[in-house]
């Protein structure tokens, strides 16, 4: 674990797993994607994973989708680590699974004839979060000793959504109170320490809106609840500032001056109709007031009493390139 | 990876418009279901199409999985009681309106509570899996959801309180997860994993087969005694029920079937958001459940004044450097200019982005009815914001 451009630490320098969750549409799979690339600019080698079966990391870096196997995704240069990926996949967890605490080599198999595998990757609905979270467990803790497995400094999940990611990472507590004895019961013991030790960071991503914002308060009181640790809130999609305070509450009170405006663009060598003055007036007062919306929301996060993150609304959306601009974001804030 | 499903070329023309106020307003439409991916806007959706097919005379119940809570309050609904109840301030004579949000853990022990005698439902609610499965374990929220519309819709005939039905679907991983949701269970209800679970407690042991060892053998040796024998008694319990499950299920699925309802897929103008809908449409068509059509939420407003964003760019950066060079000269306010300038160029950005990932979606899906709804600038949190979003939805 080399950090040698290393200025001054992050929050989360122990850390080898990061958790990133969020609501649908903040953007949560970018945000792990960017942090990855962060943490290998940092020159750790990085493992990412997503656990949804949707293929998003293969589309946000652009490559063929990804089988249950961890690929090489990105090489970073002299000095920084690479990014390698991992899609889990249920059913093939749950027979590797078998296969590496059981030896249930041929019986795996039996089970999957009975319709057993198929009942617990998609019936008994626990069942998957077990296995996802055992998954992690696993990689984060191969060590150098481990047969023919590669080893990370660090592990990024891309995780379920916040409003059920207490759950999701609490599933071996539950368990451990179902099977009070035997073999699930350490396992599910030894991820539970795993997942509540300083060793990993449970990072929220959220837009600066009422119902993100909410969730990501909601999911905080739910992580500390069940002993997960926080890490930090990244609010992503943020407006950039066009105006400044003055300018906008005088958009607020529709008192910004039109013709200052008109002889502006004039000046500039536009043609000026009226409606192209009025057209950005208006868009003046919509920015402000989502601005001031935004601002509620900001002191709301800020009253969380969590290192905060922000990144920026990219007007063309994500492709690789800006993946990229917004790990720098990320590193250049310290998160890494 | 399924195929895609579609034609093969493209016509230059946009999608056909989506008539929503046609829809709700028809009392031949008895179930709107609003799905689509998580941050979409569903839940905001079915509340503005419930109030505004009550406020146009209709009877109608909203079932919603997990609203805001602004918006819960205001309706009425924010103590999860699982009852629908009258939201206050709907301005009807004719119509009303009843909302509700789903209770998951509440609907099941209903359903084990009307299927079971009372000795087999207090052991089956008392079963230490039952309540992890009922409460906390994902995915029960589903099939908990098409439960409770089976519920409502029987209540409806029954007793004539509601002719309209609205939806709002939870924000699965999968966004299909709802709808597989009584096919699998009716699934596994048949599968030979259920007999061998109770295997033991109805059979003689002459009827393992030797496969039928090596798989108990294996469970016992995953799951351990203690924990197969809790299974094995919980899914003996549940054995009564399995039938009306059985039957339920796949009345719900008939009923999403049927000519009158009607399936509204939700989505914001983003990528992941348009693929998931993409993904909807393609099933719900191998499904052959009626789709009435598309609502892509959120869509920034085109800009008015034919602007380009390379012009407004071109001028803001003008207008900064020539700030610069006469600086004093000027009692400056090119600032702000080169403010809402560059705030105009950014919007044109993206609203050509979200064109063109609309125009991919209508090429590939040409004959889906869409309605686009324009983004607001505050939250929608009481009626007043849900009546807004409506006269968006249906100004076609």
């Amino acid at each position: 674990m080399s950090s040698p451009s290393r200025a001054s630490g992050s929050p989360w320098d122990r850390a080898r797993l990061h958790v990133v969750t969020g609501k649908g549409g903040t953007g949560k799979s970018t945000v792990a994607a960017a942090l990855a690339l962060a943490l290998a600019s940092r020159g750790k080698d990085v493992l990412l994973c997503e656990v949804e079966a949707r293929q998003g990391i293969a589309q946000l870096f652009d490559v063929a989708p990804l089988p249950y196997e961890e690929r090489r995704i990105v090489a970073g240069p002299e000095g920084s680590g690479d990014v390698h990926a991992l899609a889990i996949d249920i059913e093939s967890a749950l027979l590797e699974y078998l296969q590496m605490y059981y030896r249930l080599g041929r019986a795996g198999k039996a089970l999957d004839r009975f319709g057993v595998i198929d009942f617990a990757t998609t019936i008994a609905p626990g069942v998957r979060d077990v296995l996802l979270t055992g998954k992690i467990y696993e990689v984060v803790h191969r060590n150098k000793r481990s047969k023919n497995a590669r080893t990370y400094d660090a592990v990024v999940l891309d995780a379920p959504p916040t409003g059920r990611i207490a759950q999701f990472l609490n599933v071996n507590g539950e368990l451990a109170g179902l099977a009070k004895v035997g073999p699930i019961r350490n396992q599910a013991d030894n991820v539970m320490t795993l997942l509540q030790s300083g060793l990993t960071a449970v990072h929220l991503v959220t837009v600066l809106e009422d119902m993100p914002v909410q969730e990501t308060a909601d999911g905080i009181v739910e992580l500390r609840a069940a002993r997960l640790p926080v890490g930090g809130v990244i609010v992503n999609l943020a407006r950039r500032p066009e105006l400044d305070d003055e300018e906008r509450d005088l958009a607020m009170a529709g008192a910004l001056d039109g013709e200052v405006l008109r002889s502006d663009l004039e000046r500039a060598g536009l043609k000026v109709p009226q409606t192209l003055v009025d057209g950005l007036l208006d868009e003046a007062v919509e920015h402000s007031e989502r601005r001031a919306l935004e601002d509620e929301q900001r002191g709301r996060i800020e009253g969380l009493d969590v290192p905060t993150f922000e990144l920026p609304r990219l007007a063309d959306g994500i492709d690789l390139g800006s993946l990229y601009e917004l790990a720098a974001g990320l590193r250049d804030q310290g998160i890494v | 990876m399924t195929a895609r499903v579609g034609p093969l070329v493209a016509g230059v023309d946009e999608s056909p418009a989506l008539d929503v106020e046609g829809l709700i307003t028809d009392p031949g439409t008895k179930i709107i279901v609003c799905c689509g991916s998580g941050g979409v806007g569903k839940t905001t959706t079915s509340a503005a199409l419930a109030l505004r097919a009550a406020e146009h005379g209709r009877h109608v119940v909203v079932l919603t999985i997990d609203p805001a809570r602004r918006l819960a309050q205001s309706m009425g609904i924010e103590k999860l009681d699982n009852v629908p109840r009258p939201v206050p301030g709907v301005r009807t004579t004719e119509g009303s309106l009843d909302a509700m949000m789903l209770d998951m853990k509440r609907t099941f022990d209903d359903v084990v509570e009307s299927q079971a005698s009372p000795e087999k439902a207090a052991q089956i609610l008392a079963n230490p899996f039952y309540i992890a499965l009922s409460s906390s374990f994902a995915g029960t929220q589903e099939y908990m959801a098409m439960e409770k519309l089976g519920q409502l819709q029987a209540d409806a005939t029954a007793t004539g309180r509601w002719d309209l039905i609205v939806v709002d679907t939870p924000p699965s991983r999968s966004a299909l997860d709802f709808l597989d949701a009584p096919e699998r269970l009716s699934g596994f209800l048949d599968g030979r994993f259920i007999r061998l679970l109770l295997a033991p407690a109805r059979g003689p042991a002459r009827l393992m087969t030797a496969g039928l060892s090596v798989v108990t053998n294996a469970l016992t040796k995953v799951l351990g005694a203690q924990m197969l024998r809790d299974v094995q008694s919980f899914v003996a319990a549940l054995d009564t029920l399995f039938g009306g499950f059985r039957q339920r299920a796949q009345r719900t699925y008939q009923l999403l079937q049927a000519d009158g309802t009607a399936f509204l897929v939700v989505a914001a103008p983003e990528h992941d958001a348009l693929r998931e809908a993409a993904y909807f449409v393609e099933r719900l068509n191998d499904e052959r459940m009626p789709l009435a059509g598309l609502v892509v939420n959120r869509a920034s407003r085109v800009p008015r004044g034919r602007l380009s964003a390379e012009r407004a760019l071109a001028a803001a950066e003008w207008l900064e450097e020539a700030e610069q060079l006469e600086t004093g000269h000027r009692e400056g306010n090119a600032g702000m200019t080169a403010g809402l300038l560059r705030l105009h160029a950014e919007r044109a950005r993206i609203v050509t982005r979200e064109t063109r990932l609309r125009r991919r979606f209508s090429a590939a899906h040409p004959d889906v009815p869409t309605a686009v709804v324009p983004a607001l600038s505050t939250d929608v949190h009481d009626l007043d914001g849900l009546r807004l979003v409506g006269d968006l939805l249906t100004r076609g």
